[in-house]
């Protein structure tokens, strides 16, 4: 039996099944993935790693690829 | 983490698992490479119900002795033998150098994106773009979708989002009747192919499927809220809550480029037996031609008993695959881009996404790199990846020069030192 | 037309460009051929550092002029050539640099070049990601950061309205006598041809003592604000000083976009553009010294480009002495984007016999031409 596991975006808690890509999570959580240079709100296009439209901060760590990246418990995500 | 191999296969679809598999079962010692979480690539994502033939080679995959380096990404390779990798962990990376006698690339395809206005609005996504978002976890069960674009993947993609509850108000297919009609005569020469499209049409019984019909613009404040669609010169509003927009596919041809494999027409030039113009170096699946999963299997087994010298035990397989490209090419022929989606692009539309460069500041240039130096289209992360397939449409500029890292990679990846030390090293000690 | 030409000038880069606009603006009249359009050799591949630098007086004198152009230039440029007047903060390790500031700091000074010196704490504020423990930097307010490629186009916009003309890219095969001979056949006539062919300036003057010298560089995403200032470790002279061996040092310089150039690497005797690893992974280990968090970072691109060395460092700007018609406009090593602005206005200084604000025989070709001469007689 799986639980779900809970995670934050942008300090909001997420209750995601485990398999949940952080993209799914960000999406879940009503937000988007980033702004871009033009300042338009972007969010996920290709699913797959090579957009890099998806990008968020994981743990602190900028510039991540949300759909290439599973959600753990614990895991904190911010959009900009 | 085991680093030497026989063989390694970078990519885990159809054609890396068919590959890895039939090497082990050779008796090689073979890593697999894949930068996704699972095994499967795109079209055998995790996190829906796949097909039987997937879970078979799945299942052969798990049980085999191959090494799956999941979630690792190949970024260089500094000299033959030897890629280098790299995987994140929550707080940061680690790298490693995965040397080998023999290599077999199985790097799959992506969609090909095309813009018009509106297109980089949140939820228009590609089509293969929503289908992994739902597969990795996002609902969809009673959205509107509208799926469009061109190609089969559009027709599979629409029967598993119908099948996962989405409503899907329309699939557009840009080419027109005309176009379809040589398909439909190959298609009747490969049952399977038929079967398999008609069990699509059928999921998806309830949407209508229009042909020479495009997207002209998406609508929405911060996200999307309708799509307009001119069918045969007629446009219509359509309320939608995502766009899933796909335009057939082009090949991941950067790491067969950065190791010099010869090219034709864009894929990667193999012989029957799949080596490319380099020594030990195969290539299987969509970056010799896009063909689909049945071809991808042929090719990654016809690869690896080539690499582990039972070529000629490939016969057979080589003989199939023959037969199996007969649908390709009239399949790349239907899946042609006609001109009508240059005319949704307007000046104002961006075509780069990382570098928001605008369509009109590229009419002047005279090229890719002119492009790139002078407006920096294509200079950002996804390093041309998406706006170079449009760029190629829109201009016909060829896309050239793949420079390492193939991927954004960690500054510490390339330092090829720990990503997170503790101990404060000395200034001054390396030079 | 192919007869009327003043001067045809061999090389769009940022040299070349600026060679353009300073003719043109004399009158001249003036083409501009390359190979691969402008702004698109080492012009791309550089960092685009406005640097005063001070290994000799001759130095100092060029890119002092040329850092002031810069900022005469600036109001101009459009946003897209990105330049900034982010200032160079040379960062000292301990005792030995610290003696270095000071020494530099009294050359700026007689120079005009007002500088700042920074304690370990002051250089800890300006810096915050620097590695702690840093004895202090000297802070040159007045260096700038630009990109090179959108620069040199904007020089050429300028000269193409003053009449300079851009022709169709051709790759020149000789040059020399008032004529200029492309791959296609065709043929320039000329008063005067301007090599601007950078560290390519030897494939129509083998006799040129130039050596290439390349370079790597790499490119982060964007993190803005991670640092403030071009960062430049003192030991960086040393660097660029040594014409024998292979070095890097810490050369890391924040874009406009937020980017992160990371380098720097000499070498001598590579002639491709295949990266060296060992040299490379050296370079970003030692960024990852003094930015111990860079490491964390996304790298996006790296590539290598190639100098033009000369054996003194210093650029080879004017006519040579073995043909009347040919001026050259190169050898400027890793300073090519900081004095181009300055070059420009000494070769059109020497087509018209005007005269420069800096004294122009540090850097006359003809140094080099009697050298070779005194050789020659030598082995005869």
């Amino acid at each position: 039996m799986l639980l779900p596991i809970v995670l934050t975006v942008n300090g909001a808690a997420v209750r995601v099944m485990p398999g949940t890509t952080v993209a799914a999570a960000v999406l879940l959580a009503g937000s988007t993935t980033r702004t871009s240079v033009r300042g338009e709100i972007r969010g996920p296009l290709c699913g797959m790693g090579i957009c890099f439209e998806c990008r968020v901060t994981i743990d602190g760590v900028p510039h991540q690829r949300s759909c290439q990246v599973l959600c753990t418990p614990r895991m904190q995500v911010a959009t900009s | 983490m085991k680093t030497t191999f026989e063989i390694v296969v970078v990519g885990a679809g159809p054609a890396g698992i068919a590959a890895a598999v039939t090497a082990a079962e050779s008796g090689r010692s073979v890593g697999l490479v894949d930068d996704n979480p699972a095994p499967g690539g795109q079209i055998w994502r995790a996190g829906g119900c796949l097909p039987a033939a997937a879970r078979n080679w799945i299942n052969r995959l798990e049980q085999s002795p191959v090494e799956r380096l999941q979630g690792w990404r190949v970024f260089d390779s500094p000299e033959r033998g030897v890629l280098r990798v790299e995987r994140n962990r929550s707080t940061f990376a680690e790298h490693a150098e995965l040397r080998f006698e023999k290599l077999i690339l199985a790097t799959g395809a992506r969609e090909r994106f095309l813009p018009f206005p509106g297109w980089t609005l949140p939820n228009v996504m590609g089509a293969g773009g929503l289908d992994a978002m739902v597969r990795g976890g996002l609902p969809i069960e009673g959205k509107r979708v509208v799926v469009a674009g061109t190609g089969p993947l559009l027709l599979a993609v629409a029967a598993h989002l119908s099948e996962r509850g989405a409503r899907v108000l329309a699939i557009c297919e840009q080419a027109s009747h005309r176009h379809m009609v040589p398909l439909a005569a190959q298609l009747a020469r490969q049952p399977g192919k038929l079967w398999q499209g008609v069990q699509y049409r059928w999921r998806t019984r309830r949407t209508p499927y229009r042909m020479n019909c495009r997207p002209v613009s998406a609508q929405g404040d911060e996200k999307l809220k309708s799509v307009v669609l001119e069918e045969n010169g007629k446009q219509q509003v359509m309320e939608c809550d995502y766009l899933a927009c796909g335009f057939h596919l082009v090949p991941n041809t950067e790491l067969p480029e950065l190791l010099g494999c010869r090219l034709e027409d864009g894929f990667v030039s193999t012989n029957d037996l799949m080596q490319t113009s380099l020594q030990n170096v195969a290539c299987a699946g969509e970056p010799t031609g896009i063909g689909g999963v049945e071809i991808a299997l042929l090719e990654g087994r016809i690869a690896a008993m080539a690499v582990c010298g039972r070529g000629r035990e490939a016969h057979g397989l080589i003989r199939k695959r023959r037969a199996a490209r007969g649908f390709v090419s009239a399949l790349s022929r239907a899946c042609g881009l006609t001109s009508r989606m240059r005319e949704s692009a307007t000046d104002e539309t961006i075509v780069c996404r990382c570098e928001d460069v605008l369509l009109g500041s590229l009419r002047e240039r005279s090229g890719w790199r002119d492009a790139k130096l002078h407006t920096r289209c294509g200079m950002g992360p996804c390093q041309g990846r998406v706006c170079g397939g449009a760029v190629e449409y829109l201009f016909g500029w060829h896309v050239e020069s793949v420079r390492p890292p193939l991927f954004p990679s960690f500054v510490s990846s390339l330092a090829g030192s720990a990503a997170q030390t503790n101990d404060s090293e000395h200034i001054g000690e390396t030079v | 037309m192919s007869s009327g030409w003043d001067v045809v000038i061999i090389g769009a880069g940022i040299v070349g460009t600026s060679c353009a606009l300073e003719c043109a603006a004399r009158g001249l009249r003036t083409a501009v051929i390359d190979p691969a359009g402008v702004g698109s050799g080492a012009t791309a591949a550089g960092m685009g550092h406005i640097v005063v630098m001070d290994d000799s007086p001759a130095q100092l004198a060029l890119t002092r002029w040329s850092q002031v152009l810069w900022r005469d230039l600036a109001a101009k440029l459009p946003p897209e050539a990105e330049y900034e007047a982010r200032g160079t903060l040379w960062v000292a390790t301990d005792e030995e640099d610290l003696a270095e500031v000071r020494r530099k700091q009294r050359g700026y000074a007689a120079a005009g070049v007002a500088t700042e010196v920074l304690d370990s704490m002051a250089l800890a504020e300006a810096e915050p990601e620097l590695q702690r423990g840093l004895a202090g930097a000297l802070l040159v307010p007045s260096d700038g950061i630009v990109y090179p490629p959108c620069a040199a186009e904007h020089l050429l916009l300028e000269a193409s309205r003053l009449g300079a003309k851009m022709l169709e890219p051709q790759r020149v095969i000789a040059a020399k006598r008032g004529c200029v001979r492309l791959k296609n056949g065709g043929k320039l006539m000329t008063r005067h041809i301007v090599n601007a062919c950078g560290a390519e300036a030897t494939e129509l003057m083998p006799e040129l003592p130039i050596r290439k010298r390349r370079g790597h560089l790499v490119i982060t995403d964007r993190y803005p604000g991670f640092v403030h200032h071009q960062l430049v470790e003192l030991g960086y002279i040393r660097s660029a000083h040594s014409v024998t061996t292979d070095s890097v040092a810490f050369n890391v310089q924040p874009r406009q976009t937020g980017q992160l150039l990371i380098g720097s690497s000499r070498e001598y005797g590579a002639e491709d553009a295949t990266i060296n690893y060992p040299l490379l992974q050296a370079m970003v280990q030692r960024a990852q010294m003094y930015l111990p968090a860079i490491r964390n970072l996304q790298a996006i691109r790296m590539w290598t480009g190639f100098r033009a060395a000369t054996p003194d460092k210093l650029p080879l700007i004017g006519p040579w002495p073995d043909d009347d018609s040919l001026i050259l406009a190169t050898g400027h090593e890793g300073l090519g984007i900081t004095t181009s602005l300055a070059t420009g206005k000494l070769v059109a200084a020497a087509l018209t016999g005007e005269k420069p604000v800096i004294v122009p025989e540090p850097y006359l070709p003809a140094r080099f031409a009697q050298g070779l001469t005194a050789t020659e007689v030598l082995r005869a």
